[in-house]
């Protein structure tokens, strides 16, 4: 363990960057240059104003549910429930303009549109703390709680609305809840809300990842839980904060489909967590956790939205549309591979490098029978 | 097989292994024996296993190489070397606990029949072997219900059962009780009457002693001494794996200890893999302020878990730990480190490190409230302390922001014990501090602790190494079966200790 062996090191991984960062960790960034240009080609209403904006605004949705995504992915698990928990907020948002009837008092509570905003956003981050507190605290694979809670939440969607779409957003200026068009509808120097309202949460959590300690135990707990939980990293409360706020996206950016639709439909939504999904994986982020940022994510859900509003654009059928797209996705797992190296990363035992001399320790070949505690633990001396 | 008994079958020719930038064999010279039992003596890091992994395809060798019968070859794959003849019987079973014992043994090379695979042979095969073994139970049987000693007999059975020419064995007996390892050694006369050349690995020098025909002493990557039977003793082996030959530095003095920092009462820990038994034993310990204590025990004794439930990782059974006098009972492990408890975990991939973080970021992410300005991470300051940290430990590294897998084992080490540092540990508990690291950083790693110790930090460090007892330690306590057996001053012997241990009765 010489200077000179730690600075080849270094002067080895220094080169490794020169040559592969601009390639590799620019990939999502060059793709989407790629994409803007072909389609500009192809056809010439692509590159305008008001298409941009338009195709930025349909962004907008998959980059506020790839956020969420992002924030647990980043700690090693996933939401498969964002698409559901979009359209639940959704109806939940179209009830309560519709009136909550308090049949006690014989009234019918017409809540003002930031209370119905807020509420909904609840909703969502009620599911979230349900599928936080499932893998924290009773260690539900974060795959099954999640699917589980897909399907749940998504019936009591349907259930509530008998599975016809709730219309009628708009409100009553009577009772003083007009406005829920703002979200979907208006604009801010000409800039759609959804994309603002996309720039605050990315800024919000760009600065929760960089600059607070909750994003630090968050990188710590999703690249090597058992290290982090040893220096003090409240790892649980971390795995339970990160669904509440994939909840609250999902919420978020139910309230703005629905606005752009005026319409909260019980089956919105579906499979919107597999784009989310593959959002965060073309931005970059290693689905093992402890890798990834925000600003990857925004540019994955700017390469997935302009791809696919540019394959609509030049009448490409929507057969070929999944094919190309299924192939982005491809394409940019085979990439993250290439970043970080094809390292198995197994739950409980050394990574690279490899520790040398410590051979003799039970550790290695990773015995299927047990993890490296168990093994301690039973090789009992019998002298 | 090829030529009679004695012939060299097997033999490594100047064998070097590096594992980045650390030498863990140094051009090792090494010859197998036909009909012979040869056992390799080391302490833990002394490379017995990584060549292991190289005679058995595991890995491939750095430079040097590798003669099978007289000739140059190389092993792509265990599979590879297998079909050369040559068999490894890991220290760490590699059955599969889902399957039954005939699915294991023949796992990967099923005997084919006319639907598929032909079971009934392959369950005549098994109980023939499973006679031999003398292990009465049916091949259906799932290998998760046996004991673990059943688990390695049959991991052998699969050894013998492609009729290996040579056979390695890695701790085989560090499972099996007492009459297990008798039919063992009755097996192992059957192979080498057979014909069958024999690698023997063990931590239990005596036992090994018992059986082996040929000793080779492996130090630090180097072979450093070989012998015939008739020519060594226990005396021998434990002189030549030692070694008198470096400086892990010498307890600090000039300073008077504090009051007791550590108290522990009684303190009991259950086995998670056995209830019924105690891994610590109630256990009573007083470390006072700048005190150093080594423990020393072989696996199984109970140094990790001891450490464990200080630091407030496993769960404690009964007994009572005072820390400076407030008694450590429910805390969670961030509240114990505000207490001032500070732990090195014995795995420091698995626990002590986040690959995915660089140098800095792993140093101060125990004390990250030292690195907040305005309640906001602050780079400036999250970079002072980090250079400080390296300053402090000594890490060599240009920045901060390197990954933290680009360094060094021993570089990496002082990452962890720099972390722990940052959190301004009263008591510093050290589970194995120089496993996997070379011989000068342990010596830095040794002298870093002493240095703290004088200031006033209280010291436990745990070590299966016995020379590492006899370093910076006042007081060394010896471990066996979750008790004290033994507890030393720092003029004790190696011998002494290693006797207390359990591992080896001194002369």
């Amino acid at each position: 363990m010489t200077t000179t062996t730690t600075t080849t090191a270094i002067i080895t991984q220094r080169k490794k960057r020169s040559i592969g960062k601009l390639l590799i960790e620019g990939r999502a960034f060059l793709a989407l240059i790629l994409i803007i240009a072909v389609f500009s080609i192809l056809s010439p209403n692509y590159l305008t104003t008001s298409n941009l904006l338009i195709m930025a605004s349909h962004v907008a949705i998959f980059a506020i549910l790839g956020m969420g995504m992002l924030m647990v992915i980043l700690n090693g698990g996933i939401d498969l429930s964002v698409g559901s928990t979009l359209s639940f907020s959704a109806i939940i948002g179209g009830f309560l303009i519709q009136g909550v009837p308090i049949n006690i008092f014989g009234v019918i509570l017409y809540p003002s549109i930031p209370v119905v905003v807020i509420l909904s956003c609840g909703v969502g981050a009620l599911v979230g703390l349900v599928n936080g507190i499932l893998v924290a605290k009773f260690k539900v694979a974060p795959f099954v709680a999640t699917l589980g809670m897909l399907y749940v939440v998504r019936g009591i969607g349907l259930l509530m609305t008998n599975g016809l779409t709730v219309n009628n957003l708009a409100g009553n200026p009577e009772l003083g809840n007009t406005g829920f068009d703002w979200l979907g509808f208006n604009r801010l120097l000409g800039v759609p809300i959804g994309v603002i309202i996309m720039g605050i949460i990315a800024i919000v959590l760009g600065f929760l990842l960089s600059r607070a300690t909750f994003g630090r135990w968050l990188y710590a707990s999703g690249g090597n839980e058992r290290a982090a939980e040893l220096s003090g990293v409240p790892v649980k409360a971390v795995t339970v904060w990160v669904y509440v706020i994939s909840g609250i996206c999902s919420a978020i950016a139910g309230l703005i489909l629905a606005s752009t639709l005026t319409s909260a439909s019980p089956t919105a939504g579906n499979t919107y967590e597999l784009t989310a999904i593959a959002v965060v994986v073309i931005g970059g982020a290693a689905l093992t956790g402890g890798r990834g940022t925000i600003r990857g994510t925004l540019l994955g859900a700017f390469v997935i939205g302009f791809l696919s509003d540019g394959l609509v654009i030049v009448g490409v059928s929507a057969y070929w549309q999944m094919v190309f797209i299924g192939g982005v996705i491809v394409v940019a797992v085979l990439l993250n591979t290439l970043q970080y190296g094809r390292r198995p990363r197994p739950p409980a035992s050394t990574t690279p490098p490899k520790i040398p001399g410590a051979d003799d320790s039970p550790s290695e070949p990773p015995a299927p029978t047990a993890s490296g505690q168990k093994t301690r633990a039973s090789t009992v001396s019998s002298s | 097989m090829t030529g009679g008994f004695d012939d060299v079958v097997l033999e490594a020719r100047d064998v070097v292994k590096n594992y980045g930038g650390v030498r863990a064999l140094k051009g090792v010279n090494f010859e197998i024996r036909a009909g012979t039992v040869t056992t390799l003596f080391g302490e833990n890091g002394a490379g017995k296993s990584t060549l292991m992994k190289i005679l058995s395809g595991v890995e491939q060798p750095t430079a040097g190489h590798i003669i099978l019968d007289g000739a140059p070859v190389v092993f792509h794959s265990t599979t590879d070397a297998r079909d050369r003849g040559i068999s490894i019987i890991h220290q760490e079973l590699s059955l599969a606990p889902n399957l039954s014992v005939r699915d294991n043994i023949f796992l990967g090379r099923e005997i084919p029949g006319r639907t598929g695979v032909d079971y009934a042979e392959e369950d005549r095969q098994t109980r023939e072997l499973l006679q031999e073994m003398q292990l009465p139970i049916e091949p259906d049987t799932m290998v998760a219900d046996l004991r673990v000693g059943q688990q390695q007999i049959i991991e052998i059975a699969r050894a013998l059962s492609v009729n290996s020419s040579i056979l390695i064995m890695d701790e085989p007996t560090s499972a099996l009780a007492a009459s297990e390892v008798q039919v063992l050694f009755g097996i192992i006369n059957d192979l080498t009457a057979r014909g069958v050349a024999i690698v023997y690995i063990s931590h239990h020098l005596e036992e090994a002693l018992e059986v082996t025909d040929h000793a080779v002493v492996l130090r630090d990557g180097s072979m450093t001494a070989r012998g015939e039977r008739a020519d060594i003793d226990l005396e021998w082996i434990v002189r030549n794996m030692v070694g008198e030959d470096y400086n892990l530095g010498a307890p600090p003095t000039g300073y008077d200890f504090g009051d007791p920092a550590l108290s522990i009462r009684g303190l009991t820990v259950l086995d998670p893999e056995n209830p019924e038994r105690a891994i610590v034993d109630g256990l009573d310990l007083d470390v006072r302020a700048g005190e150093i204590v080594c423990l020393y025990g072989l696996m199984g004794s109970g140094r990790t878990e001891l450490l464990e439930a200080i630091a407030g990782r496993g769960g404690v059974a009964d007994g009572t730990v005072l820390l400076n006098g407030v008694r450590l009972d429910r805390q969670t492990i961030a509240e114990r480190i505000e207490l001032g408890v500070g732990f090195v975990p014995e795995d420091r991939q698995r626990d002590g490190l986040v690959q995915t973080m660089s140098v800095g970021q792993n140093l101060t992410l125990s004390s990250l409230k030292d690195c907040l300005v305005n309640g906001v991470l602050s780079p400036r300051a999250e970079r002072k302390l980090s250079q400080q940290l390296i300053a402090d430990v000594t890490v060599k590294t240009d920045s901060p922001d390197i990954e933290i897998g680009a360094l060094s084992g021993g570089n990496q080490q002082k990452v962890v014990i720099g972390k722990v540092f940052a959190t301004r540990p009263r008591v510093m508990l050290l589970d194995e501090p120089s496993r996997g690291i070379d011989i000068g950083a342990k010596g830095e790693v040794f002298r870093l602790l002493a240095a703290r110790a004088a200031e006033g930090l209280t010291v436990v460090y745990s070590t299966s190494e016995v020379g590492e007892c006899l370093s910076i330690a006042h007081r060394i306590i010896v471990l066996n079966r979750g008790r004290i057996s033994a507890e030393f001053g720092p003029d004790a012997t190696k011998e002494m200790i290693m006797a207390a241990s359990g591992e080896a009765v001194a002369a």
